[in-house]
Parts: C-alpha cells; structure tokens; sequence
C-alpha cells in the first residue's frame, strides 16, 4: 500500500497506521492501515473474523489498540479518548443489531440523540425547543418515520428500526458515520431504499459501511477495502476488488 | 427551569396519589386526637404508628425504584442508606435523653458511660442539634453513595457484580456498627429515646406528627422522582437499562447519569430512614442485614418496579401482610416472602401496578382497533349509497 505517504495525514477524515491488537494471543488487527477523505462513502467488506467489528470498536474508542495510530481530522488522536468523547467529536456508529431505545417512541428515540448538551442537570431541566422539533421532524422524513413518530420502537419492524438507528445517528450530526452491516436481515425493497439513503447522508459526511451483501455494494458504487486476517487485503472499486486474486481465495471463493 | 420540570412531575397520576396522601396527613392525625376512643372513626395510636412505618418502608421502595425500576441498577445494599439515615436521627434522639439516661451524665449517651468513655467522639458532636442531625441523614447517605458509585460505575461494574457488591458493603458496615468501638452503641444500637423537638416521643400527638411528617416527605419524593424519569435525563436512564452501550456511543457519559440517580436515591432512603427511626423507637446494626436489602426489592418487585405508584403499594401490601401472617404464623413468614417473589417474578413479571396498566392500555389498543374498524365497515356501507 503506498496511499499512505505525503499529506494524507492531516487531510484526512479518519487515519488509521499499523493498528495492532491481539485478544488473548489472538492477533484481530494485525498492522491495519487505511485512510477515509473528508466526504467519501467507503464500504469495507471481508470474511467472518476478519477484524471489522474489532476495528469500529477501536475507532470508537471501545476497545483501545496495542500498537498504531488512529486518528481523526488529522490531529486527534482517537487511541487516548473513550466512547462519549468520540461520540461527542462527531463520530457516530450503528450496530450491527440495530440498537434502538425499544421502550421510548421513535420520537424520544430521535430527541436523545440530538447532538445538545448532554449533562445530567442540563438533561434534567431541558425543554424541547421549536428549534429542536424541526430538526426531528426532518430527521424522521429522511428516514420515512414520520408516520410512527408516537409508536414504540419496540413496535417497528426490522428494517424499520434498522432506520431508526440510523436516523438516530444523523440526530447526532456526526461528521464521520460508521455503519455496521445496514442490510443484514432486510427485503430487497428495503435493501435498495437502504442504499439510497446512505448515498444521500454521504453527501454531507463521511461514510464507512461494513457489508456482507455484494449486490448492496455494488449498488453503492464506491470505493472497496477488502480486510482479511486483521489487515487491508486489496483497495479499490468492486470490479478491481472482486478481480482481484487474493480477494476470490480469501472470501469470495468460499 | 423548575416550573417546567414540575409541570412534567405533575401527570394525573402522581396528583391523585400526592393528593391521597396529602389528605391522609391531615386526616388520620385528626381521627386518632380528635376522636374518642370508642368512636367508630378513632384511629389507634398502634396504627398511626404502623403505618407510619410502611410510608418510610414506602419511600425506600420508591429510592429503589429509581435506580433499579428506571436505570437497571439492582441495588442489594438500599437498606444501608436507609439505616445511615437512621443512625443520624438516632444520634439526635440519643442526644435529647441528657441527664434523663440511667447513668445521668448530661453529655454522654449511657452505653459510653458503660463503655468507660470520659468524652464525647468527635461525629457524635452537632447531633444535639436537630437541623444538623436531619442534614447528615441525607448527607452521609448521599456521601456513601456518591463514593462507592464513582467507582463502581466508572469501573463499568453491572449486573450481578454490582449487586453482589452492594450486598458486600452493607454486610462490611454490619459488622462495623456491631462492634463497641465504633461509638455507635454496638450490638444495641440506639434506643431508650424520650423525646423529638422537645416533644415527648411517646405522646399521641408527637406520633401522629411523625405520620404525617413520612406521608408528606412521601408525596415530596415522589413529585421530584416523577419529574426526574419525565425529564430528557429521566428518558436517558431508561436508555441505559435497556441499552447501555447505545447510550454511551451517542455520547452520553453512562457512569455520570447512574452517579446522579445512585445518590438522589440514597439521599431518599436516607430520609426514609430518619423518618422510621423515631416511630420505632430503635436503630441497630440489625437494620444493615443483607436480608432487608433484599426485601426491599420484593416489595419492589411486587408492586412493579418501573412504576412510580407500584412500590408504594408493594411496600405496604407485603408489610401489611407480614404484620398479619407473623402473628398468625410467625415461622412461615420467611417462606411466604420467598414464595411471593417467586410467583410474582413468575407469572407478574411488571407488577401488580405493571400489570394493571398493561391491562388498560391493552383495553384501550382494542377499543381504539375496534372504533377504526367499525368506521371501516360504515365507510363500505356508505359507499353504494353514494353511488346512486
């Protein structure tokens, strides 16, 4: 790989160099390196354990790595920061279960992820503002929610709370979206509406989608880093990727 | 900024059952001094009394379900704060015996003097001052609280873990209040008092006083924790019982909101605490079993945690219960109580309140499907006629 070279660094959205973590002896990030622009839409695909998940956790600050560096925007440093702080830099992320509050309405779901202040007394003494129920009216047409706004999210369907989610996390304004595996357990009228609506929230943000589902990808039509064992198999489009040798052994072919 | 959070606090339900227990704090009080005792109306002292400890008993079911029913947090140790509470009250009490005590020093509660101590610790000084007696019960509680969570929650400890801690500590102050040295009484704790606010302790209306004093700190707890789970941060609890980790990624900091409802809810049972000591007449190291703990979650659960109203009602049916069954059969109590979580975690799993509301909601669901259907098959009726 030698897209890591010059001034990548400091252009960058989120900057990833020689991230290594083992878990008890097994290696899950073996030296992964990558770089996501400010403004792209980037799918990473990759076999079972091939240490996705295990890199979203690290870029969210779950999981800290034992080697590497992770930056974001260039100069901050993600590996010293825990959850909340990254979450209240700008750095949003969806399950790969979607992960919605199932006792709240989809409403109240949306108004605790709104990206305002989120201190125990300015909680506790806050009021919704016109301000606020606009942008939640908004969010919940972008995500086609507006007519279960007083349901209970438990009470959606799969998709539905897949959406949710995802509109939970553009409550929260995040410059840099992290989405785990969108479509998994979705119809094929979902899957595509899913696609749409990432393409369109990736032109005001950056975008990284985990997937399993090559008929998703390609209907993204972006840029594809292909991950396996713990590090950047090949980069590229999905024509490149899915061409490409390695690629067909490691996951593909299986 | 208050207003709005009372205007939140104050749905129907909370109104009615402050205003029941308003009335109550005027009303029993009134029937047990105003009436004679042959009257069909008169209210024994005995029941003042008895239901003025199921209100305390009421309020720390209440301080539980803050943190249980609404953030998840099974606290096994609630009875802890509860007597700390009670030791602060004790100690004041202690202090107004004087030179009333059987050894008749003026300074020295009597079990010091049988000790051999020649002066006051320096924590027993203050609590001969009743407004210094009432803060501690709520500070050292909230202390407590405030100490132990910081480390627990900013260690991530959860479920089990956490409640087998909780259960640790109270076990661990157990001990400590049982021994002689610790200069709170020892094995016997606190007791002999004679009189609150110069008031005698045992007087009708000292004892309707305290009545009304634990329904009134009832209604009060339970405006300011409906106003709590109503607000954003109350919504934000509720998302940290059901998915933490959701909660934590959308930036909020898990360990700071359980923080604050650990110690609003130890402040309570604090208060509980303060206000069940005097109507008993005791405090002792008994109080901190981890057993005590433990029912305040079946009455919890009973009633229905989640719901403001169901411990309340837990507290008192299941104590009221326990006054009747252990006179009639005093050896199976502790079975009865087991058996009572038992079917209650069986086949009540929200509550006697949970279920009732389920109940109405479900009955509402229907009737709302049945009106949408009924206007479906008069719209179809409609239709030809139209047609014509």
């Amino acid at each position: 790989m030698n897209t890591l070279v010059g001034n990548t660094k400091p252009n960058s959205i989120l900057y990833l160099d020689g991230v290594s973590v083992s878990f008890d002896g097994f290696k899950a990030l073996n030296s992964l390196s990558f770089v996501i622009e400010p403004g792209e839409l980037r799918a990473i695909i990759g076999p079972n354990g091939a240490g996705k998940t295990t890199m979203m956790d690290i870029i969210t600050g779950k999981t800290r790595p034992d080697s590497g560096e992770v930056f974001f925007k260039g100069t901050i440093d993600l590996t010293q920061k825990d959850e909340a702080e990254i979450a209240q830099l700008g750095i949003g992320r969806k399950f790969q279960k979607p992960t919605v509050f199932e006792s709240h309405t989809v409403w109240d779901n949306l108004e605790l992820a709104l990206n305002r202040n989120r201190g125990v007394f300015s909680t506790l003494f806050y009021r919704l503002t016109a301000e606020d129920k606009a942008r939640i009216e908004e969010i919940l047409s972008t995500v086609r929610l507006a007519n279960r706004k007083d349901d209970f999210a438990a009470n959606l369907s799969h998709g539905q709370k897949q959406w949710l989610e995802i509109g939970m996390l553009l409550a929260q304004e995040p410059e840099l979206l992290l989405v785990d595996e969108p479509v998994a357990g979705m119809t094929d009228a979902e899957t595509a509406e899913t696609a749409i609506l990432l393409k369109e929230i990736a032109k005001t943000r950056s975008v990284v989608v985990v997937e399993h589902d090559m008929g998703f990808i390609r209907d993204l039509g972006v840029k594809v880093t292909c991950l396996a064992e713990g590090s950047v198999l090949a980069e590229g489009s999905i024509d490149f990727v899915s061409a490409d040798q390695k690629v067909i052994e490691n996951y593909l072919g299986r | 900024m208050i207003t709005s959070f009372l205007a939140k606090a104050l749905g129907r339900n909370i109104v009615i059952t402050v205003a029941i227990l308003l009335v109550l704090a005027a009303l029993v009080p009134a029937l047990n001094l105003l009436t004679a005792p042959d009257h069909p109306l008169h209210v024994p002292t005995y029941i003042v009394s008895l239901f003025g400890k199921y209100l305390t008993y009421a309020l720390l079911a209440l301080a539980l379900d803050l943190v249980w029913g609404f953030c998840g947090i099974l606290s096994l140790g609630h009875a802890a704060f509860f007597a700390l509470g009670g030791y602060a009250m004790g100690m004041y009490l202690m202090r107004q015996i004087g030179a009333r005590g059987s050894y008749g020093n003026p300074l020295l509660p009597d079990f010091m003097v049988f000790l051999n101590w020649k002066e006051l610790p320096w924590f027993w000084y203050g609590f001969d001052m009743f407004w210094f007696a009432a803060l501690m019960a709520i500070v050292v509680p909230g202390l407590l609280a405030f100490v132990f969570g910081w480390f627990a929650f900013r260690s991530r400890v959860n479920g089990v873990y956490l409640s087998i801690i909780t259960q640790a500590m109270t076990f661990a102050l157990l001990l400590a209040f049982f021994r002689n040295d610790m200069g709170f009484g020892g094995n016997n704790g606190l007791t002999d008092f004679k009189d609150i606010l110069g008031f005698n302790i045992q007087a009708n209306g000292t004892r309707s006083a305290l009545f009304a004093a634990s329904a009134v700190a009832l209604a009060l707890s339970l405006i300011i924790t409906s106003g709590i789970v109503r607000s954003k941060y109350g919504k934000i609890l509720v998302g940290v019982r059901d998915a933490e980790s959701r909660t934590r990624f959308l930036g909020y900091r898990v360990e700071h909101m359980k923080l604050f409802a650990f110690v609003v809810s130890a402040m309570m049972a604090g208060v509980a605490g303060a206000l069940y000591v005097p109507q008993v007449g005791i405090i002792n190291p008994g109080e901190f079993d981890p057993a005590n703990s433990i029912e305040v979650v079946i009455w919890t659960a009973v009633g229905g945690r989640g719901t403001l109203i169901g411990p309340i009602v837990g507290a008192i049916l299941v104590n009221g219960g326990k006054s009747i069954f252990t006179a009639a059969f005093p050896e199976f109590w502790l079975f009865a109580l087991g058996g009572l979580f038992v079917l209650v975690t069986l086949f009540l799993p929200r509550g006697i309140v949970g279920t009732a509301r389920q109940f109405v909601e479900r009955r509402k669901e229907y009737r709302k499907a049945r009106e949408a259907e009924e206007a479906r098959t008069f719209a179809t009726a409609a239709e030809p006629q139209a047609a014509e």
